[in-house]
């Protein structure tokens, strides 16, 4: 078993109520003793504005959960980088290869 | 980081969803870490390397062709692939067989072979790690 999960998220939880499920997997799996990342992409950038939907982001952080949000596509949706919801670090897309290469088991969602 | 082999299995069809975008740019962000990249195109993805995609004007904005540079998924894969070449790497892509002739997509650029579902049997078996990005 990997002890490394990089759980990547391209969904809008205004979209679909599965987008949510990403984040409640990786608190499932830091509990299990994972290490676990969570990476958010295109639209599944949108709930590290401080509202609604940053409960889940916002409850991973606590569990330990390292939350990444793909600089471009908060550039592209015009979220200021320093406005994100406590706990979510910007980052380039970069890190999903990084984490790859460094053997992290890597889902999409 | 020492050069590993990353295997991408990719679902989308061009110019339908962001999928494809960030799909091509962790394939562009894979190469320029001098990592060797193994690509399976299943479905609607045969269609990416498609030769015979052209760029277009835009009536609605009064753009030419030239203005409009509309960006095509073909030329992402061709540059992607000269940049893997000129630094010695390998960028593998397969286009699933039968998916390519549902479709007719059989005319694809340089550097694009036909395989089927079990070069991404061998791409995860080959490689360090495997990324599928698959249509929702």
């Amino acid at each position: 078993m990997p002890q490394r999960y990089f759980l990547i998220e391209s969904r809008d939880p205004f979209d679909t109520t599965t987008a949510d499920s990403s984040a409640t997997l990786a608190r499932s799996l830091v509990a299990e003793g994972y290490q676990v990342t969570l990476f958010l992409v295109q639209n599944g950038v949108l709930p590290t504005r401080p509202g609604s939907r940053s409960k889940h982001l916002a409850d991973a952080h606590k569990a330990g959960v390292t939350i990444l949000a793909d600089e471009f596509s908060l550039r592209e949706r015009g979220i200021a980088l320093d406005r994100l919801v406590l706990g979510v670090q910007a980052a380039p897309i970069d890190v999903v290869v990084d984490a790859m290469a460094e053997g992290a088991k890597t889902i999409w969602h | 980081m020492s050069k590993k082999k990353l295997a991408f299995a990719l679902m989308d069809p061009p110019f339908e969803n962001a999928r494809t975008t960030t799909a091509m740019r962790l394939l562009e962000a894979a190469v320029r870490k001098g990592h060797d990249v193994s690509v399976f195109a299943y479905e609607g993805s045969v269609y990416l390397p498609f030769a015979r995609q052209a760029q277009h004007a835009n009536s609605v904005r009064g753009h030419s062709v030239e203005e409009e540079n509309h960006p095509l998924t073909k030329d992402w894969l061709a540059a992607l692939l000269a940049a893997a070449e000129g630094r010695g790497q390998k960028l593998e892509w397969a286009n699933c067989g039968l998916c390519v002739d549902e479709r007719g997509a059989q005319e694809a650029i340089a550097g694009v072979r036909r395989g089927s579902p079990a070069d991404l049997v061998k791409f995860a078996e080959e490689c360090d790690n495997t990324l599928v990005i698959a249509t929702r």
